[in-house]
C-alpha cells in the first residue's frame, strides 16, 4: 500500500495534528475553544469537499447533516441517557441514512436544480424540527448538567469532546485522501468533469453520487453531536443555519475544491480571518460583506483556490499538496 | 365554513400576485441566461428601502415610488452583471451560483451595517372594503393591480420592442443571435438589469403591505425559488401563475394545518416539484 | 451476431429521427454507417449505447436485450464509443482520462493495472508523450485520439466510432485508418460513422446508408456507391456523389 507513503497525506494530516496538539500541550481552555472551532470547520469543509470538490455537486444545505445528526444524538443523551459514544454513532448513522435516502431522490437533479433542492431540504428540516415536539420544538432541548458528571465533570468532559473532535477531523482527512486516490474517487472526478461522458465510459453515476453524498453526511452528523453536547443545548436556529453552510462552501473554494489539503487550509484561513474581523471595530459589522467579497474574488480570478492554483503553477508541489 | 375558506383564498391570491411579481425577475434571468440569481433577496430588500426613503424623505406616494425603485433595480442589476456575472457566464454552473451568492453576502453585509436590522414601515394605509364574505384591503388590491401592470409592461417590452426581441433571440440561441449581430453581452446585462428591476419593484410593492428590514428579502427569495419552480423556472409569466398558486395555498393551508407547519409543507412541496417536474407547471427552459 | 437492432424507431417531438432501423452485425466486422447530415447516424449510436431509449424496436447486444439500458450498463458489457463532438474530462490528465475507461469498462481494472493499460493504449494511439498533461490542453486532433484511447482501454468487444476522422489531414487519416484496421485485427468489432468517404469505403466490410432516419441501402462498399438511391440522397453535394462513384471504381 504505497499510498500510505504519499507525502501529500502526511502534510494534510500533519498540519491539523500539530495545530490540534497545541491546546493539549498548553492545557489552556482558551486555546482549546479556538482550535475546536477550527477543527469543526475543517471537518465540515473536508466532508463537503467529497461532494462539492470531487463530484462537482453544489450542496448549499450541507449543514442539515450537522443539525440532524446533532439533534438525534442529543435527543438520545437527554431523553434516554445514552452515552456520548452511542450518541455519536447514532448521529453519524442517522445523518448517513438521511443522505442515502435523500440522495437517491435529489441527486437525479443537475447543477442549479440540485443546489436549490439542498436549500429546500435544509429549510424543510429546520421547519420540521421546529414543530417536532420530541425534539423540543422551537425551544430545542437542554442537557441536565448531571450528564457531564458521567464524564468526570464539566472540565474533563470538554477536554474529552475536544480530543474526540480532533480524532474525527483526522479521520475525515484520511477518508478524503483515501477517496481521492481510489478508483471510486476517479469515477467521482469523471462525473464532475462530464457526467454523461462518465456514464458512457461505464461509471455508474447514480450510485457513485449517492455514496459520495452519504459519506459526506456522516462526519458532520458526528460533529453535530459533539458540538451540541459541548454546548449543553440545541435549538433549530443554531442547528440548521444556512449561513454556516455557505461559509463552509467559501472555505472549500478558498482553499481549493477537489484537493485534500485545500479545505483544511481554507477552513483555517477563513476562521482566522473571521476571528480578526470580529475583533476589529471597523470590520465587525461587515464581516459577511468581506467574506462575500473574498468569495467573489476567488470565483472570478482563482477558481481553483489557493492549493489548486499552487498545484497548477508549481507542478513539483503536486506530490506534497494533494 | 366555505365563506372563511373563500375569504382566505381571496386574501391569499391577492398576496400571491405580489409573490409572483417577486419571482418574475428570478425566472426571467434564468430563462434567458441559465443563471440563478442568488442576489435576488437583497435586491428585493433594497427595493423596499428605496420606496421607504422616497416616501419618508420626499413624501412620494409609495405607488409612485415604484418608479425610482425600478430604476435603482435596473442599474443595480446591470452593475452586478458587469462585476460578478459577466466573467463567469460561460463557466460551469457552480461559478455563477457562487458569484451571485457572493454578491448577496456583500449586499447583506453592507446593508446590515448601514441600514441596521431595525424594522421599517411605510404607513400608507388605504383602508378596506367588504365584498361578500371577504374584507379586502385596498393596499392588497393596489399591490395586485401594480403587479398586473408591471407584468403587462414586461410582456409588451419583450414582444414589441427591439431590445425585447433581442432578449428573446438570445434566450433561444445565444450563438445564433450573436451571428446575427445582436450584442449578446449587452443583452444579458440588460436582462439581468430588468430581472433585478422586477425584484426591486416587488420589494417596493411589498413595502406598502408589511413592515420590513434589510433581511426581509431572504424569505421572499426562498419563496421565489419555490414559485419559479412551480410555475416554470424559465418563464416569468409562469412565475406569476406560480405566485398565485402559492398565495392560494398559503391562504388555505392554515385552516387545515397548524400555521407553523406551513413552511414544512412549502419546502417539501418545493423538493417534490423539483423532482417531479423541474420545468414547472407551464414548462420552460430545462 | 454481436449486435442486432430490430426495427428501432426514435422520435423527437414531431421529428422521426430513426425509422425501423434493422441491422445484424457479425463479430469481427467493420461496418460503415454513412448518410447525409441529420440522417440519424449519431442518434442510432445513442440508442444502441443507451443514452436514450427508442420509441419502438429492440437492441440486442451479445445475445441480451439491452433496449433502454443505461450507458454504464453497456460499457460494463463491453461496448465503447467515441463522440462526434469530443468530450474530454478537461481537468484530469490524459492518463487519468484513459484510466477511467480502463477502470469502468468491461474489465473493471484496479488502479495499478488501469494505469499500465492506460500507458499502453496511449502509446498505441500515439499520445504517449502527453500522458501527464491536462486533457483540456490538447488540440482537437489529439482530443479525438484521446477519445479513442479511452474507448479502447475499456477492452471492448464492440467499438462505436463517431466521425473519428473528421478534421484530420490526409496523413492523419491514413494513420488512423491503419489504427482502426489494427484494432479489428485484435478482435474488436467496429461500427464507423464517417463522412470521409474514401476512408470508410476502403476499410469497411459492409456499409449501411441512412437518410432521414431510414435505411435506404445496405451492402458492400461497391454495391452501395452504385446504388441510385444513395447517390440521390447525396445529390445536394455533387462532389460527394462524384467521389462515391470514383472511389469504388
Amino acid at each position: 500500500m504505497n499510498r500510505i507513503l504519499h507525502p501529500g497525506l502526511w502534510v494534510a494530516l500533519g498540519l491539523p495534528a500539530l495545530v490540534g496538539a497545541w491546546p493539549l500541550l498548553t492545557g489552556s481552555p482558551a486555546n482549546r475553544e479556538l482550535v475546536f472551532t477550527i477543527l469543526l470547520s475543517v471537518t465540515l469543509a473536508s466532508s463537503l469537499n467529497i461532494l462539492l470538490g470531487y463530484t462537482g455537486y453544489v450542496n448549499f444545505g450541507h449543514i442539515v447533516f450537522f443539525g440532524l445528526g446533532g439533534y438525534i444524538g442529543f435527543y438520545l443523551m437527554s431523553a434516554h441517557s445514552a452515552s456520548l459514544y452511542l450518541a455519536m454513532a447514532a448521529g453519524g448513522l442517522g445523518a448517513g441514512l438521511l443522505g442515502l435516502l435523500l440522495g437517491r431522490a435529489i441527486l437525479r437533479l443537475r447543477g442549479a436544480y440540485f443546489a436549490l433542492a439542498t436549500i429546500g431540504v435544509n429549510e424543510a428540516a429546520r421547519a420540521f424540527v421546529n414543530n417536532f415536539k420530541p425534539f423540543g420544538g422551537p425551544i430545542g432541548m437542554s442537557l441536565n448538567f448531571q450528564v457531564f458528571s458521567e464524564y468526570g465533570g464539566a472540565t474533563d468532559a470538554l477536554w474529552l469532546v475536544y480530543r474526540l473532535m480532533l480524532l474525527l477531523t483526522l479521520s475525515v482527512i484520511l477518508v478524503s485522501f483515501a477517496v481521492k486516490t481510489s478508483r471510486f474517487g476517479l469515477g467521482l472526478r469523471a462525473i464532475r468533469e462530464n457526467e454523461d461522458a462518465a456514464e458512457v465510459m461505464g461509471v455508474v453515476a447514480p450510485s457513485a453520487k449517492s455514496w459520495a453524498y452519504t459519506l459526506s453526511a456522516i462526519f458532520p452528523g458526528i460533529a453535530g453531536v459533539l458540538f451540541f453536547f459541548k454546548n449543553g443545548n440545541v435549538e433549530p436556529i443554531d442547528a440548521f443555519r444556512l449561513h454556516t453552510s455557505i461559509e463552509v462552501i467559501v472555505m472549500v473554494m478558498l482553499g481549493g475544491a477537489g484537493t485534500v489539503f485545500g479545505p483544511i487550509l481554507g477552513a483555517g484561513v477563513y476562521q482566522r480571518l473571521r476571528g480578526l474581523l470580529l475583533v476589529s471595530p471597523v470590520f465587525k459589522n461587515i464581516q459577511l460583506a468581506v467574506a462575500g467579497a473574498l468569495l467573489l474574488v476567488i470565483i472570478l480570478f482563482v477558481p481553483a483556490g489557493v492549493v489548486g492554483w499552487l498545484r497548477h503553477r508549481f507542478p513539483f508541489l503536486r506530490r506534497v499538496l494533494e | 365554513m366555505i365563506e372563511t375558506i373563500l375569504a382566505s383564498l381571496i386574501d391569499g391570491v391577492l398576496l400571491g400576485f405580489v409573490y409572483g411579481l417577486a419571482a418574475m425577475g428570478l425566472a426571467l434571468i434564468f430563462g434567458v441566461m441559465n443563471v440563478i440569481n442568488l442576489a435576488h433577496g437583497p435586491t428585493i430588500a433594497l427595493g423596499m428601502f428605496v420606496s421607504y426613503f422616497a416616501f419618508t424623505s420626499l413624501g412620494l406616494s409609495p405607488y409612485l415610488a415604484l418608479i425610482p425603485a425600478g430604476v435603482f433595480g435596473l442599474l443595480l442589476g446591470m452593475v452586478i452583471y458587469g462585476v460578478a456575472v459577466h466573467r463567469v457566464i460561460n463557466a460551469p454552473h457552480l461559478s455563477t451560483l457562487l458569484a451571485t451568492f457572493a454578491v448577496n453576502m456583500i449586499l447583506i453585509g453592507i446593508g446590515t451595517a448601514v441600514l441596521t436590522t431595525t424594522p421599517r414601515n411605510i404607513d400608507f394605509r388605504l383602508g378596506s372594503f367588504v365584498a361578500g364574505p371577504a374584507t379586502i384591503l385596498w393596499n392588497r388590491l393596489a399591490a395586485a393591480t401594480a403587479t398586473i401592470v408591471v407584468a403587462g409592461l414586461l410582456y409588451l417590452f419583450l414582444q414589441r420592442t427591439r431590445p425585447g426581441k433581442h432578449i428573446r433571440a438570445v434566450t433561444d440561441n445565444r450563438a445564433a443571435a450573436e451571428l446575427m449581430g445582436i450584442p449578446s453581452s449587452r443583452v444579458l446585462a440588460l436582462t439581468f438589469g430588468i430581472g433585478s428591476m422586477l425584484a426591486a419593484v416587488a420589494g417596493a410593492v411589498i413595502a406598502t403591505l408589511f413592515p420590513f428590514n434589510v433581511l426581509s428579502g431572504g424569505g421572499y427569495e426562498l419563496k421565489s425559488f419555490l414559485i419559479a419552480v412551480l410555475g416554470s423556472l424559465g418563464n416569468p409569466f409562469g412565475a406569476l401563475l406560480g405566485g398565485l398558486v402559492l398565495g392560494a395555498l398559503e391562504g388555505v393551508l392554515p385552516g387545515v394545518v397548524p400555521t407553523t407547519w406551513v413552511p414544512v409543507f412549502e419546502f417539501v412541496l418545493f423538493v417534490l416539484i423539483l423532482l417531479w417536474r423541474p420545468t414547472g407547471l407551464l414548462g420552460g427552459r430545462q | 451476431m454481436i449486435l442486432q437492432t430490430k426495427a428501432v424507431s426514435k422520435r423527437f417531438g414531431g421529428l422521426m429521427a430513426l425509422s425501423q432501423v434493422t441491422l445484424d452485425l457479425p463479430e469481427g466486422e467493420i461496418l460503415g454507417l454513412i448518410g447525409p447530415n441529420g440522417a440519424g447516424k449519431t442518434t442510432l449510436f445513442n440508442v444502441i449505447n443507451g443514452v436514450f431509449p427508442p420509441e419502438a424496436g429492440r437492441v440486442i447486444f451479445l445475445g441480451r436485450d439491452v433496449t433502454g439500458r443505461r450507458p454504464y450498463h453497456l460499457a460494463g458489457m463491453g461496448l465503447s464509443r467515441t463522440h462526434q463532438i469530443v468530450q474530454p474530462l478537461t481537468e484530469l490528465t490524459v492518463r487519468e482520462n484513459v484510466m477511467v475507461g480502463a477502470c469502468y469498462g468491461r474489465e473493471r481494472l484496479g488502479l495499478g493495472p488501469a494505469r499500465r493499460r492506460a500507458d499502453e493504449t496511449l502509446d498505441f494511439v500515439g499520445l504517449g508523450a502527453r500522458r501527464d498533461q491536462l486533457a483540456g490542453s490538447l488540440n482537437v486532433a489529439e482530443k479525438k485520439r484521446l477519445e479513442l484511447a479511452r474507448a479502447l482501454a475499456a477492452g471492448p468487444r464492440l467499438l462505436l466510432l463517431d466521425e473519428v476522422l473528421a478534421g484530420l489531414n490526409a496523413t492523419e487519416i491514413a494513420a488512423l485508418v491503419q489504427t482502426v484496421a489494427e484494432i479489428r485485427r485484435r478482435g474488436v468489432t467496429i461500427i464507423m460513422i464517417e463522412h470521409v468517404m474514401h476512408a470508410v469505403m476502403n476499410v469497411s466490410d459492409r456499409i449501411i446508408v441512412l437518410d432521414y432516419g431510414e435505411q435506404i441501402a445496405e451492402g458492400s462498399p461497391e454495391e452501395v456507391s452504385k446504388d441510385p438511391r444513395v447517390i440521390e440522397a447525396y445529390l445536394g453535394d455533387p462532389n460527394l456523389a462524384a467521389r462515391l462513384a470514383g472511389s469504388a471504381g
